[in-house]
């Protein structure tokens, strides 16, 4: 019966799979070496306190691989324990990946981080949040330092909150049409503004608004990968040695399309009028249209590729 | 959290040679189990903690229709179960000891 | 005895035409021929209504007549009370409003969905007398005999000034609402959507229809037969490989029925690779009485299903269908046309199977899908889980399940229908699907109803599908037997756990059970990548972009 069960391969969906699955394709085979791997049993100290089972690796891999022969080092985020959170523990590993690449520069010069996450762990929230600060400053100082940092977005989790902070920081993004990013989540607007003002349910209206081909398309995300893992390893190798130098002219440069962003977009209300601003005709057929036809459309958008990191 | 640590005496060792491994996650309904090679040939020992109060007989018969099945001798196997039904819980079980048969890279 | 000598009664014998014509007469000020402002509804329905009517406020378990339910609650308890709903959903908020407030008293019905707790809850509180929970054919035939509907609301897509309705699709219940209402001197008031000279196709004559109201917002549809592939699980494609291995293929089903849900979704979509792999298109699963799943897209590119007959639409199924009618019933205009009732009789008499979930089994087969705090209703389900005992059509299918009924050779063959309960061992929550006794029965006690509601009797369940096997009730001889059997797929539940091992294995070997081993299937193989589509979006991209998924499925 095996013959009939497709394995697990690079064609399968990257928002559906594990952030192990995800790590073992990305990767050239066989060369992810994980940092503090399960059987340490790093776990999280205070989610028994909430009666919440833990995980053995706390959500977060670390560790070090390959990416078509280069060394890299990456972090995964399980997005299925506990959204992805940043916590105690999550939290130093990733710090502590970030901190030695940019003390160490015998370590790979390029970090890939593979968001999925709804943003700091509501039961560790400080140590969560202080996390997500010292994260993004290591990752400047790391770039600063001559460190890629790469966000890949397209787990089922998204990247919100602090991980939504987090990928704005990075040297580039790339996001598949199911990756969602932004800072505050659909059900926190929801909770605060209200069902009227944003239904989070309607996902329609919440991949508008968040997901990967707006944020492509707007120039929020800097490539655009399918809906698997061999299409985010080409779309990652295509960004890596690309990092600009991390300066007060690149900086200076990120402002100012980001200020001609707002002045093209600020005024629509909804995703489809930002679409059609940029001179996409048929925002819909747009949103339904295959991925290479997507593409090719974006190559045709002003401002999807006027990135300035 | 309910803790709970069986203890097996196998027909012999699990085949293979990787030395660990994962499968799973913790999620709702959904469990992780952790394999590790580091008991002698005919012993297995499985700990499990979960957040589901009640169902320490069921934990023991699906363990050890699993111990019967498979003979997973030399195997310490550790379990995080975020509330998973038993089928899934054997069903990873079965998993966890397919990849240990891979040979470590 | 002396009775009255013979001749023509002097009674009047048109006290309901009668009836009609002063409700007619009082409502006319609200209406101009017969076109009503939708500002005006309110009043209508208090000019025309009258205190212990029956009354079919359509909804099912799709379409509502949401904007004429919400202006029927606003009718004052003082000049309409007592209602008795004869409807077969009860499934908006509106609905439970009417009992509430006292408007309505008395309900019969067939499906709550998402309002069966508030039923249950209403019925605790004495607010609704309970008449009888139905299966769908027989409210429908009860509308023919003794709860024909006074007053019938109703929905259509469009209508024209004399009151021909399109319903397009979404046709479902009204046709026979209609006829029993219309035909028996009752109201019919349609809600459309918009007012058209000339409407695409009468499914609905105008001569039936005394009341139009353009609403001001389009009427809600409920996408109830939308499953997401994503969400179907590993346990789910298991089920759906025994069913196809197990079932579909020694029994030859070609003619079947799906429940909702997501093993059933799953068998759809493993169509085009499992069972493509086992060689069986065209041998099994290619006439459907079934709504339009999307999960069905799939088979239906690939050539497995040669048509499909439906009880209603489904939302965003419009211009696939539309493009398919090879495969679906289309009108004249080229739309979809479906009917609950037509449908219903269809996968009762002219299907070989039914397959479908629920939520409890019993030790003797019995099913149900209300539990103590919920009143869920039937559906149809009941209707197609059931051995019509006054089928005279053979097939193979049929007759071979027959033959296993009677277990010895017979003077007088009789089939017998593949009526198969597919569930998971537990289900949300870790609750157990199999139990010592069904929740329904207490239910019953507590709300003392005559009949303990039951969704499928286990006499008529031939097969049990779960993750551990597949138990065959057809060859068990004793109710021990089939006790037995039932444990032994019943996995690690109390009941499972309660087997008799040993009768257990002796059932294996005269393959009343058999294992997913004996079938030739590896649990480990039942993974994801045998989905046809894994996504609401590969749903799209296998309909040519035709399928136009609702909004909250579409996660892109």
């Amino acid at each position: 019966m095996s013959e009939t069960g497709r394995p697990f391969g690079a064609s399968a969906s990257w928002f559906l799979s594990t952030a192990r699955e995800r790590l073992a394709k990305l990767l050239d085979a066989g060369s992810f070496t994980e940092f503090v791997p399960p059987s340490e049993r790093a776990q999280s100290p205070h989610l028994a306190s909430f009666d919440l089972p833990a995980a053995f690796d706390d959500g977060m891999i670390v560790g070090c691989g390959r990416l078509d022969g280069n060394s890299v080092l990456v972090a995964a985020q399980e997005g299925q324990f506990m959204g992805g959170t940043f916590a105690e523990v999550s939290g130093a590993k990733l710090l502590g990946l970030i901190r030695a690449a940019r003390d160490d520069e015998k370590l790979p010069r390029s970090i890939l981080l593979l968001l999925d996450s709804g943003g700091v762990r509501l039961q560790e929230a400080n140590a969560g949040e202080l996390a997500v600060a010292e994260v993004m400053r290591a990752i400047v100082e790391a770039r600063a330092a001559g460190v890629a940092v790469i966000a890949l977005v397209g787990g089922r989790a998204g990247a919100f909150g602090g991980a939504g902070l987090i990928a704005a920081t990075c040297s580039a993004i790339v996001i598949s049409e199911q990756g969602r990013t932004g800072v505050t989540g659909p059900e926190v607007i929801e909770t605060n503004k209200g069902v009227e003002e944003f239904d989070s349910r309607d996902k329609a209206l919440v991949w508008g608004v968040t997901g990967g081909r707006t944020r492509r398309l707007i120039g929020g995300a800097d490539a655009y990968a399918e809906d698997t893992a061999a299409s985010f390893r080409e779309a990652t190798l295509a960004l890596m040695g690309k990092a600009r130098p991390f300066d007060l002219a690149t900086l200076r440069a990120e402002q100012a399309r980001l200020a001609g962003r707002v002045g093209r977009l600020g005024g629509c209300d909804r995703a489809a009028a930002m679409w059609k601003a940029l001179g996409v005709a048929d925002p819909r057929a747009a949103g339904d249209m295959d991925d290479p036809v997507f593409v090719a459309l974006v190559a045709d958008v002003k401002g999807a590729g006027d990135d300035a990191r | 959290m309910e803790n709970l640590k069986l203890r097996f005496t196998t027909r012999g060792p699990a085949p293979g040679t990787a030395c660990s491994a994962i499968v799973g996650v913790v999620a709702s309904g959904n469990l992780e189990v952790l394999l590790e090679r580091v008991l002698a040939q005919n012993e297995c020992a499985v700990e499990i903690t979960t957040p589901v109060r009640g169902y320490d007989e069921v934990w023991k018969a699906v363990v050890a229709d699993f111990v019967e099945r498979t003979s997973p001798g030399g195997m310490r196997i550790s379990i995080n179960d975020g509330g998973a039904r038993p089928d899934t819980v054997a069903l990873r079980l079965m998993q966890g000891v397919r990849t240990m048969e891979m040979d470590d890279e | 005895m002396n009775a009255r000598s013979s001749g023509p009664s002097q009674r009047a014998w048109d006290t309901a035409r009668q009836s009609r014509e002063q409700r007619l007469a009082a409502a006319a000020r609200y209406a101009r021929d017969k076109l009503v402002f939708h500002e005006d509804v309110t009043k209508l329905l208090e000019a025309l209504v009258r205190s212990g009517d029956r009354v079919c406020l359509e909804g099912d378990n799709q379409k509502q007549a949401d904007f004429l339910a919400a202006r029927l609650a606003e009718v004052d308890p003082v000049v309409v009370k007592d209602l008795h709903i004869v409807q077969s959903g009860v499934v908006l908020a509106e609905h439970l409003d009417l009992f509430e407030a006292g408007i309505a008293k008395r309900l019969d019905f067939s499906y709550s969905g998402p309002q069966g707790a508030a039923i249950a809850r209403a019925l605790k509180a004495s607010k609704i007398e309970l008449g009888a929970v139905h299966t769908y054919l027989e409210l429908f035939s009860r509308y023919f005999v003794d709860l024909t509907p006074h007053v019938a609301l109703t929905v259509a897509r469009c209508a024209d000034r004399e009151g021909n309705l399109y319903m397009g699709p979404n046709t479902e219940d009204s046709p026979v609402v209609i006829e029993a209402t219309a035909f028996k001197q009752g109201i019919v008031i349609a809600q459309v959507n918009e007012l058209v000279d000339k409407v695409p196709r009468v499914d609905v004559p105008g001569d039936r229809v005394d009341f139009v109201v353009v609403a001001p917002s389009n009427f809600y549809v409920e996408p109830l037969f939308t499953r997401d592939p994503a969400q179907i699980t590993e346990t789910q494609i298991l089920t759906a490989m025994l069913a196809i291995k197990g079932i579909y293929e020694p029994y030859g089903v070609k003619r079947l029925n799906h429940g909702i849900g997501f093993n059933t979704a799953a068998i759809e979509l493993i169509l085009p690779t499992y069972a493509e792999r086992l060689g069986l298109k065209g041998r099994i699963a290619t006439h459907f009485a079934l709504n339009p799943h999307p999960t069905l897209i799939p088979a239906i590119e690939s050539g497995w299903v040669e048509q499909v007959y439906s009880f209603g639409s489904e939302v965003g199924m419009d211009d696939y269908m539309r493009a398919r009618p090879d495969i679906f019933f289309t009108g004249r205009d080229g739309s979809m046309a479906s009917n609950r009732m037509y449908c219903q009789s269809a996968g009762l008499y002219a299907t070989d199977l039914f397959i479908g979930s629920t939520l409890q089994i019993d030790l003797a087969g019995n099913s149900s899908t209300f539990t103590k705090d919920r009143i869920a209703g039937f559906g149809g389900a009941p209707n197609m889980g059931s051995d019509p005992r006054g089928r005279r059509h053979a097939s193979d299918a049929w007759l071979k399940a027959g033959r296993e009924a009677a277990g010895e050779p017979t003077r007088l063959p009789r089939g017998r229908k593949l009526v198969v309960q597919i569930v998971e061992t537990f289900g949300e929550k870790l609750s157990p699907t199999f139990v010592e006794g069904l929740d329904s029965i207490e239910l019953a006690k507590s709300l003392d109803l005559a009949l303990p509601p039951v969704m499928i009797y286990g006499d008529d369940v031939s097969h049990i599908v779960t993750e551990e096997g597949i138990a065959n009730l057809l060859l068990c001889r004793t109710p021990a037997e089939r006790e037995q059997a039932i444990r032994g797929v019943a996995g690690y539940t109390d009941v499972g756990r309660a087997r008799d091992a040993r009768a257990v294995e002796e059932l294996r070997a005269r393959k009343v059970i058999q294992r997913p081993e004996d079938l030739g299937i590896n649990p480990l193989d039942a993974n994801r990548s045998l989905l046809a589509a894994r996504s609401v979006k590969e749903l799209l991209r296998w309909s040519g972009n035709l399928y136009d998924p609702p909004r909250k499925f579409r996660n892109w």
